[in-house]
């Protein structure tokens, strides 16, 4: 019943659905081949429509009858007037690689995938400020600036199909962010479609700009709900010469902190990854063989690992400095590693990565997975991984009838920890002994609910947990603000 | 003749530093050769040369006497040796080249190999020489056969499983072969070239590399060996291969068939 509620909240303004007669407008602003619609006259099966509807994990499936594809940033001002005046709800979509069913909709919404808008506007080798489409792919921008010695300052798991757009709308994190910092700071400019149609060009490229309020962070994160993204200027930092990594075997988690901050002081500049993986996750990377693991003996009496990784620009100086580090902790008089493994070529360099990588793929594989993806004290990464799995026990769930691991994993430097329960199957029982439960949990260290993944349409209910009232309050007030028809990505972050 | 009494034998792991197989390979711009100032690692058949020598260790325990690393190639081939000490050789040799020397060929290499044998066999024999069966830049493939020639000794190539009785002084060696594999009896000495499917190299752990930095590392010269690497062969030029060109879209049947007559398809 008060899921029904929910819904009514949310669907509280009666939004039209896209119509025949609407079709035959979009045929003014687009190419037939641009418009996908199972409306009749139309004979597209519904099918055709099933990988913009569904959300990559199968988890969220909306009944969209249409797609539209624009090619010009006008187009897409064209497509949001013509909605607006009509009150047709509207989701935009780029690789729609999303974990949380931000990207899909969740009734019958006119789906905009910026997918045709990928061309890359302009780059300067200088300055390395790239000005690209949002529908440009991460991997065809990283290899595009490649040649100009550049990198993309953010990299994931989903950078083969994610769009930059995307990224920015969800202020992606990913690997990288500990070494170039977050988007909210990389992004120096944006192009956004209001929800009224009219086109916010803020599509600098300047490094500094101190004139007034910075708009541009208000759609960085807003997951599509306050407009459209359509173009993006973005600074991209120059290509390390150099890389380098070593996974260490701690014999208890307490060393984590201690080692983080000596690591820090020893590489420095150098430092590009500090990453945590649990015993349990380290065991379930290797049986799914995700990577090659260590040997018995390196990983005896090992509670935890840490992947480092540095990046430079000099070879020599990073393996020399790389050395010292190594050397002190192998030499100290209470060591905090008990061993550790250097990558010796560039396949074992991926080989060690895939067994922090690998994690995700390893936990599917091994059951249905609640996963929470959580900013707390990196203090607590431990208590909150043995908290839950207590939790779980003292509910009699913890066996290989229900709950089969409880793991943490997750980038250290950013304190994002990811805890990830494994059961047999999703059942009720499990889900009310972690919810509201790890949400508390997490509110009690002033944590976040959702470190990089977003609210999408799963954690609207949870928001209040990591966002005071005042704060809820101020956000839909800029929600009315921008969008007082709430045609855009309704029911998305908030409720 | 030697007693047939268990023995102890001494391994000899010749490593080669060549580009690594994960760099995209770059023409240089005079067609000489190609951009160098790339990583470099061990060639992968010559870790598995190396990783197979710590393994025959591990189960033959103390039989096996020593195992040594040896390269030739510029100062930076160095690394490559302390790789093959911290996976687990007890030394290493370099014949150190000059940077500016041209790279090695296998008949070079292999009367290279074979003057060290025999000049270390006037401490301890050499009963065992494993390498890879060809190195992932130049692709000779050639070096172990020669050296076992050169030597003449037995020689058990492209192995993917080696077992050695030091009590026989006998190995039975598993051989990659079209089709299948062949399984061989040979005497040692022996020359062993080694396939992918032998085993699966480890990590040097961190205790280990740093205990590799302490192990011995000779220096010789070609002239220590009097050998002359001089190359028998020419490099004319070296060109990269056609880059693909793209296709092209045609609306409808006709224009396909037009465009195929252009291109001087014709109906048979």
């Amino acid at each position: 019943m008060s899921r029904l509620i929910r819904r009514g909240l949310r669907w509280r303004r009666p939004y039209s659905s896209v119509a025949a007669s609407d079709i035959d407008h979009f045929k003014t602003i687009l190419p037939p081949h641009a418009i996908l619609s199972t409306l009749s006259p139309s004979t597209l099966p519904v099918s055709e429509l099933d990988p913009y509807n569904n959300d990559w994990m199968g988890k969220y499936r909306g009944r969209a009858t249409t797609v539209l594809k624009p090619k010009t940033t006008q187009q897409v001002s064209d497509i949001v007037r013509w909605c607006a005046s009509r009150d047709i709800a509207i989701v935009p979509q780029g690789g729609n690689t999303g974990l949380v069913g931000g990207s899909v909709p969740l009734k019958d919404e006119l789906i905009v995938s910026l997918a045709s808008m990928n061309t890359v506007r302009s780059f300067d080798p200088v300055s390395g400020i790239l000005v690209a489409d949002a529908g440009c792919v991460l991997q065809s921008l990283t290899d595009y600036v490649a040649p100009h010695n550049h990198i993309m300052p953010i990299d994931l798991g989903a950078k083969g199909s994610c769009h930059i757009g995307g990224n920015v709308a969800t202020n992606a994190g990913g690997l990288r962010l500990l070494r170039y910092g977050s988007l909210h700071g990389s992004v120096l400019g944006l192009e956004v479609v209001l929800p009224d149609g009219t086109i916010l060009d803020q599509l600098t490229s300047l490094r500094k700009d101190n004139t007034g309020y910075d708009l541009k962070q208000l759609f960085i994160g807003a997951e599509g709900t306050l407009g459209i993204i359509t173009g993006v200027s973005i600074l991209t930092p120059p290509s390390p010469q150099a890389s380098n990594n070593v996974i260490l075997a701690l014999p208890h988690f307490d060393n984590v902190q201690p080692l983080y901050r000596t690591v820090k002081r020893q590489l420095s500049e150098i430092l590009s990854a500090f990453e945590f993986i649990d015993r349990t996750a380290y065991d379930l990377a290797v049986k799914h063989g995700q990577g090659r693991g260590l040997s018995e003996e390196d990983v005896a009496g090992a509670a935890c690992f840490v992947l480092v990784e540095t990046s430079g620009g000099r070879r020599e100086h990073d393996e020399e400095k790389l050395t010292d580090l190594l050397t002190n902790l192998l030499e100290a008089d209470t060591p905090l590693i008990n061993t550790g493994v250097l990558s010796q070529n560039p396949a074992q360099f991926s080989s060690l990565w895939a067994l922090r990588e690998g994690v995700t793929e390893a936990v599917s594989k091994e059951g249905k997975a609640y996963k929470y993806d959580i900013s707390i004290p990196l203090a607590s990464f431990k208590t909150v991984v043995d908290t839950t799995r207590e939790q779980l026990r003292s509910k009699g769930l913890l066996g290989e009838h229900a709950v089969k691991h409880v793991l943490g994993y997750g980038h250290v430097g950013d304190g994002n920890l990811h805890l990830n329960i494994v059961a047999a199957a999703y059942t009720q029982e499990i889900q009310d002994a972690l919810e509201p439960f790890v949400y508390e949990l997490v509110a009690s260290y002033r944590g976040s609910v959702s470190a990089e993944h977003g609210i999408g349409a799963m954690k609207t209910h949870a928001l209040h947990y990591s966002k005071n009232d005042v704060s809820i309050e101020w956000m839909k007030k800029i929600k009315a603000l921008f969008d007082p028809r709430g045609i855009m990505n309704p029911g998305k972050v908030l409720e | 003749m030697r007693p047939s009494a268990a023995r102890l034998l001494n391994i000899l792991v010749p490593v080669k530093r060549a580009v690594d197989y994960a760099v995209k390979i770059r023409v240089n711009p005079q067609q000489t050769g190609i951009d160098l100032n790339v990583k470099h690692s061990m060639n992968p058949f010559d870790e598995i040369a190396v990783e197979e020598a710590v393994r025959l260790r591990e189960r033959l325990k103390d039989a096996v006497q020593s195992i040594k690393a040896v390269t030739i190639g510029p100062p930076k081939a160095a690394e490559t040796l302390r790789t093959a000490l911290a996976m687990g050789a007890d030394s290493a040799i370099h014949v150190e080249l000059p940077d500016s020397a041209p790279a090695p060929e296998p008949l070079g290499v292999a009367k290279a190999l074979r003057a060290l044998v025999l000049k270390q066999s006037a401490e301890e024999k050499v009963d065992l020489v494993i390498l890879g069966k060809q190195a992932i830049d130049d692709d000779a493939g050639q070096t172990g056969q020669m050296l076992a020639g050169l030597l003449g000794w037995g020689q058990a190539t492209f192995a993917s499983k080696v077992d050695v009785d030091p009590s026989t002084n006998e190995a039975v060696v598993m051989r990659e072969i079209d089709g299948g594999s062949e399984e061989i009896r040979c005497r040692l000495p022996l020359v062993v070239t080694t396939d992918l499917r032998l085993n699966e190299p480890r990590y040097a752990s961190l205790p280990n590399i740093m205990k590799a930095k302490k192990k011995p590392l000779q220096k010789l010269t070609p002239a220590d060996l009097g050998v002359d690497f001089t190359p028998l062969f020419e490099t004319l030029k070296v060109t990269e291969p056609p880059t693909r060109v793209g296709g092209g879209k045609v609306a409808n049947v006709d224009e396909l068939v037009a465009k195929l007559k252009e291109a001087g398809f014709t109906a048979v």
